[in-house]
């Protein structure tokens, strides 16, 4: 199918609906605090207070714009594309997350709420969620997977000391699924006085579209910021997709210029072959979890399967369903890279380029490494770093046969 | 009339309320489903809700969320639930029976066939947690044309616009959730109980049943004074769950529960 017309604005319908997917497949009893929220929503993106606050925290707080940086030396060992990094991985806390709950704290604040919940991962989100309610002095609770505490302590300790409270889920898989599930039912319990920061594009409506909104601002950047530098727009963006958060930050402010060709890259774990992945799009089918219609990885009987990435912030079975529109509309291409091939490009671009990448973002890195060469010199991948490495200190030198 | 209604206007004669028990398929071993099925309705129970083992069962807390866990370690599929019902059909064709679940299994089926083979199974009712009436109108119509009624829940957080609207498609009765939470919550509030059921009822001719937090006969018969059916599952899941080494327990177990619940609901006058 080929996109003639503009997409952005028009997604999602007035019920969350992009086409098939997305939507809002939740129990009754959150039917009117979704609703509440989704006017809150509204409400304050047209409240100039409102905005001109969010845009102050995004400068002074997070530090925003952040820099784009070409990457000239690994550009030119690669012997293609000229490779541009948004360097995300520069905000307060290291990563993107911080730009949604940034506005989604602001939001919980205006609505009177006094208590945020937060699912997380690889802790990012956790630790962005608990970083803007220390700063606002709100409770705040954060669900993990007890899989994805061990992995991450280091997270878990940051949390801590901002003053959150890490509840330790053992249900399920015990990863970011079961964590979401988990603050699902935080929320239906004490959806008086609590907000659910949602650290990604996942969840019922409006969670796609507001935390897409968040996000945006890094598309919003990019497009002033390569005019600025390269003098024009890039050829293709590269972004990892765990949920999608990063990726349709980036992607978003683009849908329209159909001569940006779009890659999101899923996690191939030990091989999209072995079963053992996190590539809903790339390997899963449509279906229902979390609130939304969207691709998920999930046995014939409709069991959610568990996942498998090196990097737990791509440990995820579902994905925002915006992505699952964008795939099958055929207006962005969905690819997968594995364990080792992120891996070799968390090291290469520590070593020629002095950045420590996330390894959440080394698979969009790792992709574009492959994409840049079979494009021209002349040609621009502009890659979303959508994180600092510090966190997978522990996970990469495991790897390696060293304990820190 | 479908059995739900008959079965309830058979109760309303009677002068009695309907008591609902809710089991998970397969848990603790897909074998005994059946037998426990029919040891609930010796021991009382007036329907059945059968639970559907998903894998991640957002609506539900610990004690259902285990139940459905141990059932997937026998991998008990929706194919196999509706196997353990025709089973069940053989030797009861009176009591309804109501599948309880969340929508992705009902989905990777696909609409149509699981409504022939549930229809075909000798399934009453379903009811799917994740599924508002705005979202279903594909399944409505689907189910409707195979004579299966669709359970709707009402929460405390259900606006009168919305009571309205779920009272609009629901069959066979309409289920208020009487807690703000997952299931297994135990802090019933009878009063904003009361007053939730009787917009409710300002709205419908439906039946109206009452679950989340009942946990023994005390709550089942205060709640019975209020709802024309009430529906137990924590209480008996934590029974299955602390004998799930000894499932030959299990049935004379729950046949204890139910048939103290059906005295205490029975003496309320
Ligand atoms: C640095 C980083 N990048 C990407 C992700 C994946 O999330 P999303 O796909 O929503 O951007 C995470 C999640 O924790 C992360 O920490």
């Amino acid at each position: 199918m080929a996109i003639t017309e503009n997409i952005i604005g028009t997604l999602p319908d007035e019920r969350g609906h992009f086409g098939p997917y997305g939507g809002l497949f939740v129990s009754e009893t959150l039917m009117e605090p979704l609703e509440e929220l989704r006017a809150a929503y509204n409400h304050y993106m047209a409240d100039e207070n409102f905005l001109k606050e969010l845009d102050e925290d995004l400068a002074n707080y997070v530090g925003r714009p952040s820099p784009i940086y070409h990457a000239r030396r690994w550009s030119e060992q690669l012997g293609g594309a000229q490779i541009y990094l948004k360097r995300e991985d520069l905000n307060h806390t290291g990563a993107h997350k911080v730009n949604n709950t940034v506005g989604q704290a602001l939001l919980a604040r205006h609505m009177g709420k006094r208590r945020i919940i937060a699912e997380t991962g690889a802790g990012q989100h956790g630790v962005a969620s608990a970083t803007v309610a220390a700063r606002l002095g709100l409770e705040c609770v954060v669900y993990m997977g007890a899989v994805d505490i061990i992995r991450q302590e280091a997270n878990v300790y940051r949390m801590r000391l901002l003053g959150a409270e890490v509840r330790a889920v053992e249900s399920g898989s015990k990863t970011l699924k079961d964590a979401l599930n988990e603050a699902m039912r935080d929320w239906v319990t004490n959806v008086d006085n609590t907000f659910y920061i949602i650290g990604t594009v996942a969840g019922p409506h409006p969670y796609p579209a507001m935390v897409r909104d968040f996000q945006s601002i890094i598309g919003r950047e990019a497009r002033t910021q390569m005019l600025h530098q390269a003098g024009r727009q890039p050829d293709a963006l590269v972004a990892c997709v765990g949920g999608g958060s990063n990726a349709i930050g980036l992607f978003y402010p683009y849908l329209d210029d159909q001569a940006v060709a779009i890659y999101g890259v899923e996690a191939a774990g030990n091989g999209l072959e072995t079963g053992q992945h996190a590539a809903p799009l790339c390997a899963g089918k449509p279906g229902v979890l979390h609130g939304n219609r969207t691709y998920l990885m999930e046995d014939a009987d409709g069991q959610i399967i568990e996942t498998h990435s090196i990097s737990a912030g791509l440990d995820y079975p579902g994905v925002g369903p915006e992505h699952a529109w964008l795939k099958d509309s055929g207006r962005a291409n969905y690819v997968a890279v594995t364990d080792d091939q992120a891996l070799a490009a968390f090291h290469d671009l520590t070593r020629i380029e002095g950045i420590i990448p996330a390894l959440e973002s080394s698979h969009a890195l790792a992709y574009a490494s492959q994409l840049a060469t079979t494009m021209r010199p002349d040609q621009i991948i502009l890659v979303n770093l959508s994180g600092r490495g510090d966190k997978d200190m522990h996970t990469v030198a495991a790897r390696e046969g060293i304990h820190l | 009339m479908s059995l739900i209604s008959r079965k309830f206007a058979h109760l309303k004669a009677q002068g009695k309320k309907a008591l609902i028990p809710f089991i998970t398929a397969g848990d603790p071993i897909p074998e005994i489903t059946v037998d426990l099925m029919h040891d609930l309705v010796a021991a009382g129970a007036d329907l059945i809700e059968l639970g559907v083992p998903f894998s991640d069962p957002m609506a539900d807390g610990p004690v259902i969320q285990r139940a459905s866990e141990r059932a997937l370690e026998y991998h008990v599929s929706l194919r196999d639930v509706l196997d353990m019902v025709s089973q069940f059909r053989q030797l009861d064709i009176e009591t309804p029976v109501i599948l309880m679940g969340y929508l992705n299994p009902i989905e990777v089926m696909g609409y149509e066939h699981f409504a022939d083979r549930a229809a075909d199974a000798g399934v009453d009712g379903l009811l799917i947690v994740d599924i508002p009436p705005e979202e279903g109108e594909e399944l409505q119509r689907i189910f409707k044309a195979q004579s299966i009624d669709q359970i709707f829940l009402v929460a405390p957080t259900s606006t009168p616009d919305r009571i309205q609207r779920i009272c609009d498609v629901s069959g066979g009765f309409v289920y208020y959730v009487s807690v703000k939470g997952v299931t297994g919550a135990n802090h019933l509030d009878l009063s904003s109980m009361e007053h939730k059921l009787a917009e409710i009822r300002s709205r419908t001719d439906l039946p109206v049943g009452v679950g989340f937090g009942i946990k023994d006969a005390q709550t089942a018969a205060a709640v019975s004074r209020l709802a024309d059916a009430v529906v137990v599952g924590s209480a008996l899941v934590s029974r299955i769950e602390a004998l799930a080494d000894e499932p030959e327990k299990i049935g004379a177990s729950l046949r204890e529960v139910i048939s103290s619940m059906r005295q205490a609901m029975d003496k309320v006058d």
